[in-house]
């Protein structure tokens, strides 16, 4: 089904009808192809382009139409009047916290899993990788009432705890595949000479495993940025508010500006493409190392 | 070497500050989470216990039935769906000029928040000025319906929202697990006479088997806990049309403050998960492990 086959296929084939006819089978698999990939891409350009229209172009015009005139006024206006500044200051500071304490923790207990010898380690390991079934609903209840007890309910904090222990168990299954790649010779010859095992996690182990924290860091950004529940149950104050929830209530404000709400969700967007332009194989080879190994 | 890596004390310093978040924050509500659901509570007040009133309530409550169905529909969705992201996989995996452009063009809206989709998704189908019925009707279809305010369609037009969301997602997994299967046996069959459809289904399918199935239980676990989008597209409406399993929680104990009530559904939803994981891994155990 593959090109390489078909191309293969070609070579082998002599007659000119068998070339032909997978020559147009090659043509159709493209044409395919990039059809899914116009479906995947083309919404994201039309929000693009509605996010510089005015009320008037949305309206009266086909929503095919390209911006007469480039409204980049709506991001300004947005992105001040909006509270949506705000908003994303408050998604990078809580993104980043998390995602450093998470891929912290994480790799602490890869380091005692899979490189001190414990008799509990098998059974602690399946804790962590069964939380990766346990849906969030399930706990949210629960999860509310604690941090209410503990004055934690619209603090920052709350979300922060929350998105670290939610995203610890896929964080340390994609770890776990690395250390057990890494060679152990340079860590054993600093036993050997004496060293103390923070001395070998923090100077030893952890540089070795900077390819494997890009790649951690950057899926756990991605969920952190985008994430909704936690915010939209545990912050109340505009504050403490992250992008998600925020523009979730600038939009119950803006139902008909369209322009405005095509430039908040761009702006909400931009730092996970950016991202994505710098690190693309990076995520690809955290999905497949996140999925497949489970 | 025994010595210094069996230090118990470092041991507990490097586990017990992730084990103690996860103790707390996930295995330590879910247990609760079938206790509440034993109480009759508003949330703030204080606690009556009813027994197993909440379950009795649940299993008769018509509304609940409506949104677990809704569930299990995006979960059949789903999964069916991955035939088709197999497919593109399979022609993706064939030395494609242009293959990783096109595998990171597909991914691109995963990394989206279900808010925004939501959204963009609410605008395309905006009845009057949305790109979907613009397009209808410029191809000469008369009144389009308003797909997110008609009971029929709203549910279609969500799964279609996920199809884009999720499609990057499973071919990047697909993806890589054919690009682990070792050249010769692909050569071999060549070498046999297998035409490259063959080659696709009865070597490469078969050989990646493991991964389909686990992409089987993200898809219907995936499903049965979604939430994000479907709350932000509909509000589970228009009249419960789109009401799924964990919104249906979330309107119970956060909207009307039937905290007791909303614990039950929450920890049906929790068993319900745990269980089809266990069937979806016994069913499709035959096949696993395929050795080359």
């Amino acid at each position: 089904m593959g090109g390489k086959d078909i191309m293969a296929v070609n070579k082998q084939s002599k007659g000119a009808d068998r070339s032909i006819y997978s020559r147009v089978g090659m043509i159709v698999l493209y044409i395919a192809l990039i059809i899914v990939a116009v479906f995947q891409i083309y919404p994201l350009i039309w929000l693009f382009l509605f996010s510089l229209k005015s009320n008037a172009e949305v309206f009266g015009l086909s929503p095919f139409a390209l911006p007469q005139d480039p409204k980049w006024e709506n991001y300004i206006r947005v992105w001040t009047d909006g509270n949506i500044d705000l908003y994303f200051f408050n998604s990078v500071w809580i993104t980043v916290s998390s995602v450093l304490l998470t891929v912290l923790l994480a790799s602490f207990v890869t380091f005692a899993i899979t490189r001190m010898n414990w008799k509990m380690n098998k059974l602690v390991l399946g804790l962590f990788m069964v939380g990766l079934m346990v849906p969030i609903h399930s706990a949210l209840i629960p999860l509310f009432d604690f941090f209410l007890t503990l004055d934690l309910i619209d603090h920052p904090l709350s979300i922060i705890l929350s998105y670290t222990a939610f995203n610890l168990p896929l964080t340390i299954m994609i770890l776990l595949g690395f250390y057990y790649t890494l060679p152990r010779e340079v860590e054993e010859a600093a036993v050997v000479d004496g060293c103390s095992v923070h001395r070998i996690f923090f100077q030893i182990t952890l540089p070795m495993t900077t390819p494997v924290l890009a790649t951690t860091a950057i899926i756990n950004m991605i969920y952190n940025w985008n994430e909704f529940v936690f915010v939209n149950t545990f912050i109340s104050s505009d504050k403490f508010k992250t992008l998600t929830v925020g523009i979730q209530n600038f939009i119950g404000q803006y139902l008909t500006d369209w322009g405005a709400i095509g430039a908040t969700l761009i702006i909400s967007i931009i730092p996970i493409l950016i991202a994505f332009l710098v690190l693309s194989n990076r995520i690809v080879e955290g999905i497949a190392a996140g999925s497949i190994k489970g | 070497m025994n010595k210094v890596m069996s230090n118990k004390l470092v041991i507990a310093l490097y586990v017990l500050p992730a084990l103690l978040l996860i103790v707390t924050l996930i295995y330590g509500p879910i247990l609760l989470t079938g206790y509440y659901g034993l109480m009759e509570w508003n949330g703030v007040g204080p606690m009556t216990f009813v027994g197993f009133d909440n379950y009795i309530e649940l299993v008769q409550d018509s509304k609940f039935w409506d949104s677990a169905l809704h569930s299990f529909l995006l979960a059949i969705f789903s999964t069916l769906s991955l035939a088709g992201y197999l497919i593109i996989s399979l022609i993706l995996a064939g030395k494609i000029k242009g293959s990783n452009l096109l595998r990171k063009i597909y991914l691109i809206p995963m990394l989206l928040s279900s808010v925004a989709i939501a959204q963009l998704w609410i605008k395309i189908y905006d009845p009057n000025n949305g790109m979907l019925n613009s397009l209808l009707m410029a191809l000469g279809v008369e009144n389009p319906p308003a797909w997110l305010a008609d009971p029929k369609f709203v549910l279609y037009a969500i799964f279609v929202a996920i199809l884009w969301q999720y499609a990057g997602f499973y071919i990047i997994i697909y993806y890589a697990a054919l690009k682990g299967i070792p050249e010769s046996l692909i050569e071999a069959a060549k070498i046999d006479g297998a035409n490259p459809v063959q080659i696709a289904y009865k070597i490469k399918v078969p050989l990646i088997a493991g991964v389909i199935k686990v992409t089987v239980v993200l898809a219907i676990v995936g499903s049965l806990k979604y939430f994000d989008l479907i709350y932000v597209m509909t509000g589970g409406g228009p009249n419960g049309a789109s009401e799924v399993i964990a919104s249906y929680m979330y309107q119970k104990a956060f909207g009307s403050y039937e905290f007791g009530y909303g614990s039950a559904v929450a920890f049906f939803l929790l068993i319900i998960t745990l269980i089809i994981t266990w069937i979806t891994r016994k069913l499709t155990a035959s096949g696993d492990e395929v050795q080359y």
